[in-house]
């Protein structure tokens, strides 16, 4: 629904193209799993099926399906529309990238500090508040996070450095 | 049976003693907060609370553990509905229409029909829990790997084939759902499959990771395409709300009375509340007058899963005490406690520990009242919640995913995994896969391969085991009339020959 | 050489604590100083899972830690993760797993690289008794009965229900098969609890379920015990089923089916932690045992209450995994190293 506006002023990877990624990723995924499955075994021992049994045919249902869509997004018409604009991907790399890194470095970091930050990006970057209010939300919301789970809860989540250096 | 209403009495009398009560409240407000933050879970919250129950008498522990339970199962519906990220398998059911309709700006409908609809579903199963707790342990005691595995595939008949997507693109879904769900290790022969020798692949892909990746992570992209906001911001605030809605539910009697039945069922066979929700919701929206819109914000899509999950996660607590088997994590959980409190769960704790069993029951009466009204009076401040803007609330939903993700099985990569989900179900939705069969997959995939697998090693792999008796023979055929359910509707509809799609409303 | 040295330290640390209680404390005495974790390799809910928050319980409610004391679970790859977990901790002096058979099946079963030699031991809280369990409707009376009713009926006549694949139940099924010349089929379950009801429903013929598992069904008349796999009756006095306590369940062997075999309820920490952390934790335990909490939760599980620390406790390992390894070599549960 988000297509109607400005689609004829900007353009983007194409629907057919998208589909088609789609799809191949998929079937590559099925292949792995085929791989996967044939390692453990796939047959029918006197007792049932062995451990490979379910996803070898799983992972070839998948390959099959996978073809068609592929196909028929193929005989789709090359103009079928476009997936998204560039700037509204644009857009959602601008919260991707930074999500890939705050996941990526949660074990160097623990993930009170890098959640201090990821909410200081996002809110200076996308929502322009003055410092004073990010500062109170990016650092007041890991000590509620701190309290809640390490000490009323005692769930220990990843913790870096910082945290050690403190004592924790 | 007059007995039994004389002990009941005095279980009321047990559970209204004030420091009770307020044992109660406090577990329910727990466990909202524990239902709630994803990774706390009802089962992890009753695990983490345990300890601190044991200088309690085991009456007021399992009143107030067995609130969290209540609390827990009240909570979940909130972030389904508000954020699309369900923090328990049977809340997935949930999000299909309660997203939806937060994001026209009736998060305060949706909200109240499931808070009212779990109530109702619970006060349900208690009073058939009541009334014949005898009779259902020894239906429980029915169910063996063939009847079990019978049930799940009903509960997958009666929801494939709804979609409206392409149907290979259906197929790939669900069985890559499959596929990743039997990531990991193989419980019937101990071996590790798919693994590749990767350690962080020894736990497989926990439905919760997928869920908080695919539905959560997803949307907040989705979202970020459409330009920077939720769309819920229009959501009413005030308690009135709640009124209309009420007003509006008791058309709905004979979806509700549906819906308890199937959950009460699938609470005491041991199948517990997930395929409760998924088949209820599935039944509603065949059923339905208005089921081709189910998926766009229809209540009855809300109220339907939530009944069933929780008349079946009330139902699941009897197999549980008198028989020693859990139907949920949680349940399991509970069990350990009575064990420590030196209660014995099964067939002579009725008789023993009248005032422990009784004292129960009667807090699932009191206790679903007490946590009804807490978390209606919270519904405008839960539905306030969207008018936080984006900018500040996307980055704590991601954090949130990000502990969520963690605690399942404490472990960094799963982080990684859930982004990874997030990018998949962004692209999934763009190219017109439906997420929730993929899901459903993977929540069933893996118990349903093992009842069949069980079945097939209890009958040296002969398939007749599935038709040996009558109960399982009824199941299995009760699945195949569902699963071929829309092409005898097909077939009816084009017997009857009309050129266009018949109308909805009479 | 290290492990004398445990047992010496244990000993002054005991008499420190006790003396101390008035004084100051000595300097030298190892305290946590951050919450104390506790690996459980397996889910919640479990026997070994029970027992870490039972003994999680009693720490807190009796105040015998300065720190808390958390449980998290890491069931993945039938445990394997959590003792990978441990085995990668070198030097944590706050981190302590709890074992159940997967510390020896796992590896052999599956291949996941660990061995109890990677972890430091501490100290064996129990021994999880086994017992062999019939439905109270068949006409089994004692183990011989119903050996004599397999060894009479061809292969696969029956069938035994157990928790997990490739592990403790599955083992001594493979046990028994070999004393009476039969195949039986086996069926795994994900839980001892699932596994007493369906004996109860008669969908299996017998289970090996710990005797907490399945107290509950022998008492409502459900279940019939047979034996049990230990070397000695279970030293439990108190009537549980009409005139039967645990102690009126002959041995297996007495019965003549030569199978043994319990399970370790054990400790381990890390590898590379400090020889006084042990100690504190060796000191901890030996006064949990001493509260009526733990008392009750042994004898509600019959459980086998001999406690080691140090070499000994190492030693019986040591024998339990070359017991392990030939049981799971004869039966053909270890992992194809391809």
């Amino acid at each position: 629904m988000s297509h109607s506006v400005n689609e004829a002023a900007e353009t983007g990877p194409s629907q057919r193209g998208a589909e088609i990624g789609v799809g191949i990723a998929m079937a590559i995924i099925a292949i792995i799993g085929i791989i996967g499955s044939l390692r453990v075994g796939i047959g029918w021992a006197a007792e049932g099926p062995r451990a490979g049994f379910f996803p070898f045919y799983i992972s070839l249902i998948v390959l099959i399906s996978c073809a068609f869509n592929v196909a028929s997004a193929a005989m789709q018409a090359k103009d079928g529309g476009v997936f998204a604009t560039w700037s509204q991907l644009v857009k959602v790399m601008q919260v991707l990238v930074p999500t890939a890194i705050y996941a990526l470095v949660i074990p160097s970091t623990g993930i009170y500090v890098a959640s201090a930050l990821l909410i200081a990006l996002f809110m200076r970057w996308f929502g322009k508040y003055n410092w004073l209010i990010v500062a109170a939300v990016a650092i007041g919301l890991p000590i509620f996070t701190f309290v809640t789970f390490e000490i009323w809860f005692l769930v220990p989540l990843p913790k870096g450095p910082f945290e050690a250096a403190l004592g924790f | 049976m007059l007995e039994d209403v004389g002990n009941l009495f005095h279980g009321f009398a047990v559970v209204a003693q004030p420091y009770n009560l307020l044992l109660m409240v406090v577990g329910i407000v727990l466990g909202v907060i524990v239902g709630v933050l994803p990774g706390l879970g009802g089962a992890n919250g009753i695990a983490i609370l345990l300890p601190l129950t044991f200088s309690m008498s085991p009456t007021s522990a399992i009143i107030m553990l067995s609130c969290i339970y209540w609390g827990a199962l009240f909570g979940g519906a909130i972030t389904s509905i508000l954020f699309n990220i369900p923090g328990e398998p049977w809340s997935v059911a949930t999000t299909f229409d309660g997203y939806p309709m937060a994001q026209k700006g009736k998060a305060g409908e949706a909200l109240t029909a499931a808070f009212t609809s779990s109530f109702v579903g619970a006060l349900f199963a208690v009073i058939v829990i009541t009334l014949v707790a005898p009779l259902v342990a020894s239906f429980a005691l029915e169910f063996g790997p063939p009847e079990i595995f019978s049930v799940y595939f009903l509960a997958f008949c009666s929801f494939v084939g709804l979609s409206k997507e392409p149907p290979f693109k259906t197929i790939a879904s669900m069985m890559l759902g499959f596929g990743l769900g039997a990531v990991g290790l193989d419980q019937m022969t101990g071996q590790l499959r798919l693994t590749f020798g990767f350690e962080s692949m020894l736990n497989g892909f926990d439905f919760l990771i997928a869920v908080i990746g695919l539905f959560g992570i997803g949307e907040i992209l989705l979202t970020m395409e459409e330009g920077l906001s939720f769309r819920g911001k229009s959501a009413k605030l005030n308690m009135k709300v709640v009124l209309n809605t009420w007003a509006e539910l008791p058309r709905y009697w004979m979806l509700s009375l549906r819906s308890c039945l199937i959950g009460c069922w699938m609470g005491i066979s041991p199948a517990g509340a997930t395929p409760a929700s998924f088949m209820s919701y599935g039944i509603a929206k065949r059923i339905s007058k208005r089921g081709r819109f189910f998926g766009t914000g229809e209540i009855e899509g809300v109220v339907a899963p939530e009944t069933a999950a929780h008349a079946a996660g009330t139902a699941a607590l009897l197999p549980m005490i008198s028989l020693g088997v859990p139907g949920s994590p949680t349940a399991a959980v509970l069990l350990g406690g009575l064990l420590i409190w030196g209660l014995q769960p099964g067939p002579l704790l009725f008789t023993e520990q009248k005032d422990f069993v009784w004292g129960l029951i009667a807090s699932m009466y009191m206790g679903n009242i007490v946590g009804l009204i807490i978390v209606l009076t919270c519904v405008p401040m839960f539905a306030a919640i969207l008018r936080i803007p984006f900018s500040v609330i996307a980055p704590i939903i991601l954090v949130f995913c990000a502990i969520g993700a963690y605690t399942v099985h404490n472990n960094t990569f799963d982080v990684v995994m859930m982004v990874v989900f997030g990018i998949a179900g962004y692209l999934m939705k763009k190219t017109n896969y439906p997420l929730a069969p993929m899901v459903l997959a993977i929540v069933l995939g893996d118990k349903a391969e093992e009842s069949f697998r069980q079945s097939l090693l209890g009958s040296q792999g002969s398939f007749s085991v599935f038709w040996s008796s009558a109960l399982v023979s009824t199941i299995m055929t009760l699945g195949l009339i569902a699963l071929f359910w829309p092409l005898i509707q097909n077939a009816w509809t084009k017997l009857r020959g009309s050129a266009g799609e018949p109308h909805p409303a009479e | 050489m290290s492990v004398a040295k445990t047992v010496l330290t244990i000993g002054t640390a005991a008499f420190a604590s006790g003396a101390v209680a008035l004084s100051a404390l000595p300097a030298q005495a190892w305290e946590p100083s951050h919450p104390i974790e506790i690996i459980v390799p397996a889910g919640t809910g479990g026997g070994a899972d029970q027992m870490a928050r039972a003994m999680q319980g009693i720490i807190t409610k009796h105040n015998l830690s300065k720190q808390s004391v958390v449980v998290i679970n890491k069931s993945g790859g039938a445990g394997g993760e959590g003792f990978l977990d441990v085995k990668n901790s070198k030097g944590n002096d706050h981190k302590l797993i709890i074992t159940l058979s997967n510390l020896f099946t796992t590896p052999m079963a599956t291949g996941i690289p660990f061995n109890w030699k990677d972890m430091t031991p501490v100290a064996m809280m129990a021994l999880d008794e086994f017992v062999l369990w019939v439905n109270a409707d068949k006409p089994y009376k004692t183990a011989k009965d119903y050996v004599d009713d397999i060894k009479s009926k061809p292969d696969n006549s029956f069938k035994m229900g157990g928790t997990g694949s490739k592990q403790e139940d599955q083992i001594i099924t493979v046990a028994l098969q070999k004393a009476t010349g039969k195949k039986m089929t086996y069926i795994p379950y994900k839980g001892g609890g699932e596994v007493a009801v369906q004996l109860v429903g008669n969908h299996i013929d017998s289970s090996v379920n710990n005797p907490i598992e399945a107290v509950a069904h022998w008492r409502a008349g459900k279940l019939r015990p047979l034996c049990v796999f230990d070397s000695k009756k279970l030293d439990y006095h108190d009537k549980i089923a009409g005139d039967l306590a645990w102690d009126s369940i002959p041995t297996c062997k007495s019965a003549g089916l030569d199978v043994e075999y319990v399970m370790l309820r054990g400790y381990f920490m890390p590898p590379g932690v400090s020889p006084d952390a042990v100690a504190y934790y060796v000191d901890l335990f030996k006064k949990v045992r001493e509260t009526p909490e733990w008392k009750k939760l042994m004898s509600d599980g019959a459980f086998n209450q001999t406690f080691m620390t140090g070499d000994e406790y190492a030693k019986w390992v040591a024998d339990a995994e070359k017991l392990h390894e030939g049981l799971m070599k004869e039966a053909g549960f270890m992992a194809k190293t391809n």
